[in-house]
């Protein structure tokens, strides 16, 4: 406790490295987040954010690198170490991963009882109160393969929160989506950044994100190349290669990312 | 000469072959058992054992794939009795011959069924499941495990249908189920064409039976996303 300070960061890394298939994916990431803040990775494909955000809970594990929750170092090699740090860092998926034959309240369910042990009866109410916080509590007892993209995404995001975490992880949320489900789940994910959750999100969606997060982190090529608040990166003249970048996805993904302006 | 077929059919060959019909249970059963769970078991560790344990597996199912069910049945059976394990060697009574023969033929196919449906699961669910801070066993146990299934059903029923029928095989190691009943009945009575047409109607019977009990479970389990596909 002596070191858990209100400063700090809630999770960081420190010197990630891994190379895939030969490749540099990530090339020495430093990374840390305080309580009730917002990161958003940008950059453009396969620059690693996708691995960045799995290295940081080890669903990819770093070929070396440090990561650290609340000031303590996670010690991956212990199994039960691994899957209690797990538990406090929500992950959401691009493709939503729901598993496919559970009902949305199932979904939401199963770990509360699997993995902390609740009783069913605790687990359903929880689940249900999850549902309801994503405004899905109708849906219930809908299947994944009878739910929309964009319900399937908010189950995930109640899924996740449904453990508590102390962080969560977006991997791209809502880029599976047809463009006039985005908007839900943007709601959602809006909501829990108001709510104070801790949140590392990578996305495409700039005006929303830009609207949302404390700092922007712009990869390239599995490294950190800049970050900074969006008004200091994509400020008026600034001249950022993030605002390149910006300008550059807005023009080829036209209004798609102006949906949500706020 | 003869009595009539219907006559032949209550007083003799009805009696006899329900008689057969027993033993053909008490060995379809359990060999239907013992193959879903060694199937099952063998699937599993094919696809998340480690390296070792998965070609074991892998030699498993391509011994009893490769070789006919007849020489399995002989070997069980006769040859058994003249490996020395130790000094001491293990002789089989027919019907637990018969039904670890089967078994473990039956296990290496629907090992393949099962290795199927875990293969079909995306890597993506056990990702997610990890995330949330299950191990690999409970992601495996809570997430794979019960898709597979689903997906392996129709396989695995199917691998049942041909076990009723190829336990027919049973009786050239003595034992007196259907076929080695009806086969002493025809000898006997001389009238090979009604016995063996009869066989094949109780066959035909059993199949059917087993067939809807098969359904009837899919249908439990069914789920929108892994609906049994209509005919
Ligand atoms: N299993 C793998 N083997 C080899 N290379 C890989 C593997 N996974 C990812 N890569 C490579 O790593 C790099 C980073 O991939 P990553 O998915 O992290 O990028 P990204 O920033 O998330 O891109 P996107 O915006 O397309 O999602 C890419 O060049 C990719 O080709
Ligand atoms: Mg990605």
């Amino acid at each position: 406790m002596s070191q858990h300070s209100e400063n700090t960061p809630i999770l960081e890394a420190r010197n990630l490295i891994k190379v895939l298939g030969g490749n540099r994916v990530l090339d020495s990431v430093n990374l840390d987040i305080g309580r009730g803040r917002v990161k958003v990775l940008i950059g453009p494909s396969g620059a690693g954010k996708s691995t960045l955000l799995q290295c940081l809970n080890f669903l990819t594990p770093p070929d070396s690198g440090h990561i650290l929750l609340e000031g303590r170092e996670v010690n991956a090699g212990s199994k039960k170490e691994l899957c209690s740090f797990r538990q406090q860092v929500g992950m959401i998926f691009q493709d939503f991963n729901l598993f496919d034959h559970l009902s949305a309240l199932e979904n939401v369910r199963v770990a509360l009882m699997k993995v902390r042990g609740m009783s069913k009866l605790d687990a359903t109410e929880r689940a249900v109160a999850e549902l309801k916080r994503v405004g899905l509590v109708d849906r219930a007892a809908h299947y994944p393969a009878n739910l929309s993209g964009g319900q399937k995404q908010r189950v995930a995001i109640a899924r996740a929160l449904a453990m508590d975490p102390k962080v969560m992880l977006l991997d791209e949320p809502t880029s599976a989506l047809d463009p006039e489900l985005i908007g839900e789940v943007l709601t959602v994910i809006r909501a829990l950044a108001q709510g104070g959750m801790t949140m590392i999100m990578a996305t495409h969606q700039i005006s929303f994100s830009a609207s949302l997060a404390d700092e922007f982190i712009f990869m390239e090529k599995g490294r950190i190349v800049e970050h900074g608040s969006p008004a200091e990166l994509l400020g008026k003249g600034v001249g950022s290669r993030t605002q390149a970048f910006c300008a550059k996805i807005s023009e080829l993904t036209g209004e798609a990312d102006g949906e949500f302006r706020s | 000469m003869s009595i009539p077929y219907f006559e032949f059919l209550r007083a003799e060959l009805a009696p006899g072959l329900l008689d057969g019909l027993w033993v053909s249970l008490i060995v379809i059963i359990p060999s239907a058992l013992l193959g879903a769970f060694i199937g099952l078991t063998a699937g599993v560790l094919r696809v998340y054992g480690p390296m070792p344990v998965r070609k074991l597996a892998e030699a498993y199912v391509s011994l009893f794939r490769g070789t006919p069910l007849v020489v399995q049945v002989f070997f069980w059976y006769f040859a058994l009795p003249y490996i020395k394990f130790g000094g001491w060697s293990l002789v089989l009574d027919p019907i637990p011959a018969a039904i670890l023969a089967f078994g473990l033929c039956s296990g290496a196919y629907q090992s393949e069924y099962i290795r199927g449906g875990l293969n079909s699961i995306k890597r993506g669910q056990i990702r997610a499941a990890l995330a949330l801070g299950m191990t690999t066993r409970q992601a495996v146990m809570n997430v794979v495990l019960p898709q597979a299934f689903r997906r392996a059903l129709p396989g695995c029923g199917n691998e049942i249908i041909y076990l009723i029928k190829y336990s027919s095989l049973a009786s050239i190691i003595t034992v007196n189920e259907l076929t080695g009943t009806a086969t002493t009945i025809a000898k006997n009575s001389w009238r090979n064409i009604e016995v063996f047409c009869t066989l094949g109607v109780v066959y035909l019977l059993l199949v059917t039976v087993a067939t809807w009990l098969l359904h009837l479970l899919e249908d439990t389990l069914s789920v929108p996303g892994f609906e049994r596909p209509q005919e």
